[in-house]
Order: structure tokens, then C-alpha cells, then sequence
């Protein structure tokens, strides 16, 4: 066990702060200490004596001895700085070297992407899009069933990190998700805040909220459950969450045209995040939003088409359409009759 | 983690993988397995169950080499460690590079590791935030744990998961792997393949002691009563 003391960023000089003092610093200590069955009564003692009052019994439930018990506080600081320090670590860049189809040739291009820009990902069913984006989840380096290579800032990145987890490069939002937690949104946020280990978890919990609640369109308290959300709100829930509290540079959004939420809304609030924004769409608003398209075929990128000028005028013709619609379906909503003719959707 | 597998005769490499009930203990392995195949590796499986159990007909059906050991009425942690010696030599016989054991994943005191294996604990999201709490030297002890089933839950809750986990160990890589499509399979190859090589396991240690028993129930015993409960026995706290 002596080796591990002297692992990298781990500092027994620790062990002999009070505990107040290391509180106050890791507030995650709290919950460490408690997951082992210890109660860490601040007060007069250093780290050192509380470890050392703890009775061997006690901590032979843990397959722990002092010792143990000493170097495990200190590597779960060591560890939890270090993913404290990767928050603020930031992406200039992302590239995506070009690999092969599902025949074997070669992609037509690759793609370097952006923070704050947003790009949609298209192509029918089976095309090859969920491979593009579990190329970036695992920052593959030529070493999936489509050769590409992921990499960040335009460098290999390190075997170990790769392997170890520790850096998520993706956030994903999917229809298919749920909120599993018998929580409310408030305790659920303060939750998640926390494991962000975050200041301020107070005020990130209320501009989530607020988000949220404006992205849904259909208003939610801090103590609604989050099971008993509707479709919409968790769905907002979740993206304003992705937006102020996900580590992750990449978010990957697949199929949010049912959601029944503000689209255009969600997708600014995420670019003003300065993440990339990815998004697996057929819906013709969300890809105009968008700065480009990849447009992917019989598994490889077959092109990357750049919104037009023009494109974009259309868009707000769309736009126009789509806040029709939203009218009928808030009609729908209150019990009203929908009678309407042509000129609905051309008037303003 | 590329490096060529250098596997001297009469020796393989042993992965536990150990994990609660349905958590995607077989779906991981069969996942990783179809990676490493591809690499051109020799693999067998054992799946250790408690009662009867299909899982090593999904084996067979992906053309792995399977021995299923049932543990019938005993705790299937102690049968597993007094025939995974056995299995090393039944691996070693038929020319494998990898052998894959798959614990029964019964309570959560399970704890199968041993020091010098490469040790795999696999938890599902499903299974709630406390759930790392809960389940201790098996998570505890692992050098991997994969998370699986994290498809249909929300990012936040899987950030909350993780967490949770490298509270619980911070030593451990923590991988999400989908037993359903096998994204993150290919993490989780690397780290199968590291795995280090050994000849046998006698000498060897445990990481952890095992669920302890002995008892009058361990035998047979089905009254209930202080006179039928003789030999180690706990009795809870009131005061």
C-alpha cells in the first residue's frame, strides 16, 4: 500500500488539516466518509486522528486497515481534483479524419468542427449515423468498423485517458431517454450540481430551472418529481441540464422534432454554451438551423453541405409555418374547434 | 493498449466479470468477445448460475467455447472459487488466450476478484444512485467497471452515476458500454486484452473475503428457532 501514497497528485500533507478545514475544501468528503459508515464530527481533529479513532473492526467490514483507509481519502481527493480540473480544461477544435464506407472505400471527407456551431447529421435509416457519433463517443483512433479518427484539438489523444473513461468528449440527448430518479427537479439538479463539484449550486439550479421551464413552454415547479414530468418538460429539463452542468464539449441530439418543446430555442441555448452541437435530424427547421449538414451514405460521410444564403430565407419562411402550427396545437390543447383555410397559413 | 499479446504455452489470460442480476453481464462479454474474436484471439467462457440458467446458449449461439457450473444450494461465490482453478486448466487445455468467468451475480456482497485477474464489475443504470453504495467489494476491488443500460436514461443521471461509481472507486476505469447495439465495446476489448496471464491460481489471493457462512442453515437446517441456529451466526442490534 505504500506505493499508492506517492501516485501522482496525491498529498499526504492532508492528513494532518483538521477535518473543518477539509470540508470546507472537498465538500465531497462528506459523502465519502459517509458511504464508509463514518461519522466525520468536525472539530479539533486532523484527518489523521480520525482515521486512527476508527476502530479496525469497523473498517475490516470495508476491507480497510489505517492504512488502506489513509491512502484510499487521499487518491479520492487526488481523483476527484483532477476531474474538478478537467471541467475548465477546453476544445479549440474537433477533427474527424476520414475512414471507409461499408464496402471498404474510402469516405469522401472528413470534418473539423467547432464550438458554438451547430451541424446536423442526415441520411435514411441504416446509413451509417449512430457509427459516426460511437466514433466520437470513443474518440476512435482507426480502430472501429469505419477506420475514422477522432481527434481533439487535432491530437491523438493519450491511450490511457482514452481507455480510463475519465474524459467524456459526449453528452447525449435521446427520445428514448428517461429520468429514473425518484427525486424532484430541485433535489435532482442539486444532485447532479454536486457531482459537478460546482460553487454556486443555488444559482445553477434556479437558471436551469428557468430554462427549462422556458424551453417547455408548459410551466413546472422545483418540487414537481422528475418522473412525473411530461414528455416536453423532461426533455427541456434535460437540455437546459446538458447546457449549464454537462462537462461534455460534443452533445449529440437524436430526434427532438416530437418533443414538443421550442427547437430553435434549445438549440441556441446549447451554441451559446460554446459546445458543438450535433444533431441526427430529417426535420426540415431543425436543419436549416444549423450551420452545415453531413450528409452521410452507405456508411461513410458523403458529403458536407454548408447552409445556403438562400436556405436561410426559406427558413424563416419555415418559421412562420411552424408558429402557425403551434397556434392549432395550443387550440388542440384548450378543447377548441379547428376550423381553418389556406389563408391561415399565408397571412401574418 | 495495442500492444501484441505475447501468450507463452500453458498460460492464459483470466478476466471476472461480476455484476448484479441483469445488469448485462452476458451481453458486455458477448460484445467485447465479438472484438476480440475479430483480433484474432481464442476465447472460452464459463458462466457460473445459481439454479438453471440459458445465458450459455447465447455463447454457443455466437460460436464461444462455454462450461457452465451450477452452484445448486451453495453460495455461488464459494463454489466459483473452488472450481475456477479447473476452469483455468480446462482453458489452458483447449489453446485459449482469454478465458472469461461470469459470476451468478446474486447478493451484493458477492465478491469473486482476485489479485493478479483482471477484475470487471458491471452495474446498470436502472439500478439507482444508491446502488454503488450498496454493492461493495465487487465494485470496490474491480479494475474496470462498465456501466450498462445508459441509453434510456438521462445524461445527468448518468454524470450522477458515474460519479457515484469512482466515489465508491477511484481507482477503477468507468466505462459506459450498450449491451444492446455494443457501443463502447471496443473500450472495453482494450482493457479485456491487458488482462495479465497466468499458468494457474493456486497460491493466489482473493481481493476480498468472501460472504462468510457455516452455519446450521448452510447445511440443510430449515426450522427456525434459537436451538436450530448453531454455529457462525449474527443477530442483529435493537439497542
Amino acid at each position: 500500500m505504500g506505493k499508492v501514497i506517492e501516485k501522482a497528485g496525491v498529498d499526504p500533507g492532508l492528513l494532518t488539516l483538521g477535518i473543518d478545514t477539509l470540508l470546507e475544501k472537498y465538500p465531497y468528503l462528506t459523502d465519502f466518509f459517509s458511504a464508509l459508515g463514518i461519522d466525520p464530527f468536525p472539530g479539533q481533529k486532523t484527518l489523521s486522528m480520525l482515521i486512527e479513532s476508527l476502530s479496525p473492526d469497523h473498517l475490516s467490514q470495508f476491507n480497510l486497515d489505517h492504512h488502506a483507509l489513509s491512502a484510499q481519502v487521499l487518491e479520492f481527493i487526488a481523483k476527484m481534483e483532477q476531474c474538478r480540473y478537467k471541467i475548465h480544461g477546453r476544445m479549440d477544435h474537433l477533427v474527424i479524419g476520414a475512414g471507409f464506407d461499408k464496402d471498404g472505400c474510402p469516405e469522401a471527407m472528413g470534418i473539423t468542427l467547432f464550438p458554438g456551431e451547430v451541424v446536423s447529421v442526415v441520411g435514411p435509416t441504416g446509413s451509417g449515423k449512430s457509427q459516426l457519433l460511437s466514433d466520437i463517443e470513443c474518440l476512435a483512433q482507426g480502430d472501429t468498423p469505419s477506420g475514422r479518427n477522432v481527434l481533439p484539438d487535432g491530437k491523438t489523444p493519450d491511450a490511457r485517458s482514452r481507455f480510463s473513461g475519465e474524459f467524456r468528449l459526449v453528452a447525449q440527448l435521446s427520445q428514448n431517454m428517461n429520468f429514473v430518479m425518484d427525486l424532484t427537479v430541485e433535489a435532482f439538479l442539486h444532485m447532479h450540481a454536486e457531482s459537478r463539484l460546482i460553487d454556486n449550486i443555488p444559482g445553477k439550479i434556479e437558471q436551469i430551472y428557468q430554462s427549462a421551464v422556458m424551453l417547455a413552454g408548459e410551466p413546472f415547479s422545483l418540487d414537481t418529481a422528475i418522473t412525473s414530468l411530461s414528455g416536453g418538460q423532461s426533455r427541456a429539463l434535460m437540455i437546459a441540464d446538458v447546457a449549464y452542468l454537462s462537462a461534455s464539449p460534443v452533445v449529440l441530439i437524436d430526434e427532438i422534432e416530437n418533443a414538443g418543446i421550442d427547437r430553435v430555442k434549445a438549440v441556441s441555448l446549447l451554441l451559446n454554451k460554446e459546445k458543438i452541437v450535433l444533431i441526427a435530424t430529417h426535420d426540415p427547421l431543425l436543419a436549416l438551423s444549423c450551420d452545415r449538414r453531413i450528409v452521410i451514405k452507405n456508411g461513410g460521410i458523403a458529403d458536407v453541405v454548408k447552409t445556403l444564403e438562400a436556405e436561410k430565407k426559406s427558413a424563416a419562411c419555415l418559421a412562420g409555418l411552424d408558429k402557425k402550427l403551434g397556434l392549432l396545437r395550443e387550440r388542440v390543447r384548450k378543447g377548441k374547434h379547428l376550423v381553418f383555410d389556406q389563408n391561415f397559413f399565408n397571412s401574418n | 493498449m495495442n500492444q501484441v499479446l505475447e501468450n507463452p504455452i500453458s498460460s492464459i489470460r483470466l478476466v471476472t466479470v461480476a455484476g448484479p442480476p441483469s445488469s448485462g453481464k452476458t451481453s458486455l462479454i458477448l460484445h467485447t468477445a465479438a472484438v476480440l474474436l475479430e483480433q484474432g484471439l481464442r476465447i472460452g467462457i464459463i458462466k457460473f448460475d445459481c439454479l438453471t440458467g440459458d445465458d450459455h446458449k447465447r455463447y454457443e449461439r455466437a460460436g464461444l467455447p462455454v462450461k457452465k457450473g451450477l452452484a445448486g444450494g451453495l453460495c455461488p461465490d464459494h463454489f466459483f472459487i473452488a472450481n475456477i482453478e479447473a476452469c483455468v486448466q480446462w482453458g489452458i487445455s483447449q489453446g485459449f488466450d482469454l478465458l472469461i468467468s461470469e459470476s451468478a451475480g446474486l447478493c451484493n456482497r458477492c465478491s469473486p476478484h482476485i489479485k493478479g485477474v483482471f477484475a470487471v464489475c458491471v452495474i446498470d443504470h436502472l439500478s439507482g444512485v444508491h446502488t454503488p453504495r450498496k454493492i461493495g467489494p465487487m465494485l470496490k476491488n474491480a479494475d474496470l467497471v462498465v456501466l450498462t443500460k445508459g441509453d434510456i436514461v438521462s445524461q445527468a443521471e448518468r454524470e450522477v452515476f458515474t460519479f457515484r461509481v469512482r466515489q465508491a472507486n477511484a481507482r477503477a476505469s468507468v466505462l459506459p458500454v450498450n449491451g444492446l447495439t455494443g457501443q463502447g465495446s471496443l473500450l472495453s476489448a482494450g482493457h479485456f486484452k491487458t488482462a495479465p496471464a497466468i499458468d494457474s491460481l493456486n497460491g493466489m489471493r482473493l481481493r476480498f473475503t468472501m460472504p462468510a457462512a457455516l452455519c446450521s442453515y448452510c447445511l440443510g437446517e430449515t426450522r427456525i428457532g434459537p436451538d436450530s441456529q448453531i454455529g457462525n451466526v449474527k443477530t442483529m442490534d435493537f439497542t
